[in-house]
């Protein structure tokens, strides 16, 4: 099948929806490809809140100096001006469209602390916020009447005449291959958890939208600064929300001391995940944890601001740990959570390749630099979410719809087919994904170092290799789901290399970015974006960006 | 620990891996159902594993061709509702060691969903029931400015935070034993979001809502039986939504439906004679319409050939006053 629209919005998470509702507002033909029903994305994760200064006393001034901060100064920082001066104003439209925000005594808006930030300005609902923004943005989507293409695949994008002309998609539910043609793209196909194991991450998260725009010629920037989360359940490695600690929740080590003292004296819990995530990595391996882990403490909070404040956590705590968080410290450690880089995008979302543009955690604008503070990602994916939606319009109004791409379809039918006819020889997609994955996890975790990284790159490639001989255990049409994993450990394996390759290259420690081999910050040479460019057939080529700097220079950072 | 599975499968194709051979055929009540067969898996799992770890287990590495939706492992996502021994649940929030029954635990389609493949089913019914009850803020005018927020009060954002914690997994309708019997039924997720912008202080059309809520299809179509509280993994409790919403509607005053006459007809029944008066409880509560009351007397003669037809008289039960003497203390519409 064949069909045409002006824009396409790849992913249906906060970013790709709220664009796509944007693109609506704005008169366009637009429609959503996602590869899950769009209440499945993982946006509905997001447990603690949303960052704007909308308080009396706050300024988006302290907002953005604490984003600058947090990020190590790596963020660009005409782009977070952009994003808190214009958060207040994306936080009350959510809010008129429904979403169920926690007031305060006088009716109006109330908020909680979170880490990094000098203000209590994080907006939440319980420890839900992600899913009541995502069911009401859903329910904004149906009431706009926003066509959605709902369990299909991306399996590439269209360029043509080197603009990016729509893509290439699996309908799962008939295992047929569809043209999607459009005047312009945006890519919101959200993160790639599933490059590391454990991650906090859904199964979904498989870097997607990353190997899309990196084959299509988008350059990624940043890749190396991978968060880890200071506070994932023991075992299962689920995600404990910030939030606990941001109303007071303590980490203790195994003597039930406050370690962070020792780390971060004046902010303590609240300082910087990156931080944070040091400082437990650096007790645990102390001999200071228990079984590798700390311990986060809520049982002072009392029953019922935990139930009340903190109910998903307290559920899964018990669910999976059998801890019931009202009487017992739970066991945490540092996992991965977010990806800071990515697509390299200006304010308005658009990348270099015309027409494509990018939003939500796939795209790097880049507001969160070395380190994201907690609430900044739902505020990310709305702020540029909107403004890509908007302008790859303005794009789409200049831009003449071509005929053509069939035979980008047929080469993707025949790619397919091939997967689908390689014999069997014990390589499995499963096994592949695991061995990286863990790989990533040991090797470019929250400590890292050159000899550490140089043998993740050669694993990387080794299993680029070996994905050659991968075969797809399944021969249907209709859910082929192993066929789905195969292409998305391909994409995967396209995003630890940009992200080995970068880490190997920034030669210093800046937010995420903790090197052993070179344990202090270096603005004299790498006050830069680190960015890596596809090449057909051969090595990425690395390439530097300056970072734009326009009211806070670089101070030493400490919390 | 080992432990057994025992999936349902179909698959419209037929085309399983070549290691799913072992089948036996499957026993009813799925003799109207696709034809699916059971297929027998052991895997090897931590204690504390949940039913999707065993099926991401199956799917990774002995049988790629199994085919089951799933995302956060967490209960977020709503992917992974299935049946587990013959029960609607999520099956990352279902320990293994729990659901473990005669050494087996079986997980498939339920019969009142539509089968795509083995655990994976058509949730368009679903969520065409979801769209249907308008499930967005019809802005109450006039409309705060760019920068200031509706002033709500907190209690009234926090009673919603329960109908917002659905995570639309569908595992209330497929146990829905209303559902079952009536497609036409909007079902206990959509009802529970009807009520969550019914009850918004935000919402401008609370009174058309409640109308089109009263229905035929809607809240009064519930038949109490519980199932929707009893597997909703997020305690979203639809049922205790829908009878707040039945509440909201006949104080509004949308009681001509078939819906209010019966609970009237039983309220007033009880009241008059201590007991139900089942004669008369029917005609009452289809009210004033003929074609219905015509259409109900061959079920009339059917019961009354089968012996099951109530008593034509109906007699008033010793100590009514006593009874009556209930109704004023708890007052409202039967006082």
């Amino acid at each position: 099948m064949i069909c045409d629209h002006d824009v396409l919005v790849l992913g249906a998470g906060l970013a790709g929806m709220r664009a796509a509702l944007e693109a609506a507002r704005n008169g366009a033909d637009v429609a959503i490809v996602t590869k899950v029903h769009p209440v499945r994305s993982h946006s509905n994760a997001a447990q603690g809140g949303i960052n704007a200064a909308l308080g009396e006393g706050d300024t988006w001034e302290s907002h953005a100096f604490d984003t600058v901060k947090g990020s190590d100064y790596l963020a660009d920082q005409d782009a977070v001006e952009i994003m808190c001066s214009e958060a207040p104003r994306d936080i009350v439209e959510f809010e008129h469209m429904g979403v169920i925000f926690y007031r305060g005594p006088d009716g109006k808006l109330g908020t909680r602390a979170f880490g990094g930030a000098s203000q209590a300005r994080t907006y939440f609902v319980g420890d839900i916020t992600g899913q009541a923004l995502l069911v009401t943005l859903y329910d904004q989507i149906l009431k706009a009447g926003v066509r959605v293409y709902e369990e299909w695949f991306a399996t590439t994008l269209l360029i043509m005449d080197g603009s990016c002309r729509g893509l290439v998609a699996l309908e799962m539910l008939t295992g047929e291959l569809h043209l999607l043609r459009s005047k312009a793209v945006i890519d919101a196909a959200g993160g790639l958890g599933r490059v590391f194991e454990p991650s906090t991450n859904a199964l979904i998260c498989t870097g997607d939208g990353y190997a899309l725009a990196y084959r299509a010629g988008a350059p990624l920037m940043d890749m190396e600064m991978v968060q880890y989360h200071p506070t994932t359940l023991a075992g299962s490695g689920f995600l404990m929300t910030e939030a606990a600690r941001g109303e007071g929740a303590y980490l203790l080590d195994r003597d039930g001391k406050r370690f962070l003292e020792k780390y971060a004296p004046s902010k303590m819990e609240l300082a910087a995940r990156d931080v944070i995530s040091r400082a437990e990595t650096t007790e645990i391996a102390e001999g200071h944890g228990i079984d590798g882990n700390v311990l986060l403490d809520c049982r002072h909070l009392g029953a019922e601001k935990i139930l009340k404040r903190l109910p998903q956590i307290h559920e899964m705590a018990l669910d999976y740990l059998g801890i019931d968080i009202i009487k017992e410290p739970c066991p945490v450690r540092p996992g991965m959570h977010y990806q800071m880089g990515g697509v390299k995008t200006d304010s308005n979302g658009a990348t270099s390749v015309p027409g494509l543009y990018a939003a939500g955690e796939v795209a790097c604008v880049s507001v969160h630099g070395g380190n994201r503070l907690g609430a900044n990602s739902l505020l990310d994916t709305i702020v540029f979410g909107r403004r890509s939606g908007k302008a790859s319009v303005e794009y789409a109004r200049n831009v003449v719809a071509l005929q053509g791409g069939e035979e980008l379809l047929r080469a993707e039918q025949q790619r397919i087919n091939d997967l689908l006819g390689r014999p069997y020889t014990g390589e499995t997609h499963a096994r592949l994904r695991l061995e990286l994955a863990t790989m990533m996890d040991q090797k470019c975790g929250v400590y890292r170092d050159e000899a550490g990284l140089e043998e993740a790159l050669q694993k990387v490639l080794e299993l680029r290799k070996r994905y050659e001989r991968v075969a797809v255990g399944d021969k249907g049409r209709v859910f082929n789901q192993a066929l789905e994993f195969v292409l998305e450990l391909d994409y995967m394996l396209d995003c630890a290399e940009a992200i080995v390759r970068s880490a190997i290259v920034r030669k210093e420690s800046r937010g995420a970015q903790a090197r052993t081999d070179y344990p202090d910050r270096n603005d004299a040479q790498w006050l830069k974006h680190v960015l890596v460019t596809y090449r057909p057939g051969a090595q990425p080529v690395i390439s530097y960006l300056p970072v734009t700097i326009t009211q806070w220079k670089p101070e030493v950072r400490t919390y | 620990m080992q432990f057994t599975i025992e999936v349902g499968r179909y698959n419209p194709e037929g085309t399983y891996a070549p290691q799913a051979a072992r089948v036996e055929s499957y026993p009813p009540p799925w003799n109207a159902s696709p034809p699916r067969h059971v297929q027998t898996y052991t895997v090897e799992l931590p204690e504390h594993a949940v039913v999707l770890d065993a099926l991401i287990a199956i799917r990774e590495y002995q049988d790629e061709s199994l085919a089951v939706r799933c995302a956060c492992r967490s209960a977020i996502c709503g992917s992974c509702a299935m049946w587990i021994n013959g029960h609607a649940n999520l099956a990352c929030k279902s320990k293994l060691s729990e659901f473990t029954e005669n050494g087996k635990t079986r997980v498939e389609c339920p019969p009142s969903m539509p089968v795509i493949r083995d655990l994976i089913w058509d949730m368009g019914p679903f969520f065409a029931k979801h769209r249907n009850v308008r499930p967005w803020l019809e802005q109450k005018q006039p409309v705060p400015g760019p920068l200031e927020e509706y002033r709500v009060a907190n209690e009234s954002m926090e009673e919603l935070i329960q109908e917002v914690s659905c995570i639309s997994c569908g595992a209330c309708l497929m146990d829905c034993e209303s559902y079952a019997v009536n497609a036409n039924f909007l079902g206990p997720q959509a009802l529970a979001q009807a009520y969550r912008y019914a009850a918004d202080p935000r919402d401008e059309i609370t009174n058309e809502r409640l109308r089109s809520y009263s229905e035929s299809g809607g809240v009064w179509d519930c038949t109490h039986c519980y199932e929707c509280v009893a597997q909703c993994p997020k305690n979203v409790a639809p049922l205790e939504q829908i009878l707040k919403l039945r509440k909201m509607a006949v104080d509004a005053g949308f009681t001509n439906n078939a819906g209010t006459r019966h609970a009237d007809a039983f309220a007033n029944s009880v009241k008059h004679s201590g007991r139900l008066n089942e004669l008369t409880l029917m005609p009452k509560s289809l009210g004033f319409n003929i074609v219905e009351q015509l259409r109900s007397i061959p079920s009339a003669i059917n019961m009354m050939r089968a012996g099951k037809l109530p008593p034509l008289i109906h007699p008033v039960i010793p100590g009514i006053e006593r009874i009556r003497t209930i109704f004023q203390r708890v007052g409202g519409r039967f006082k």
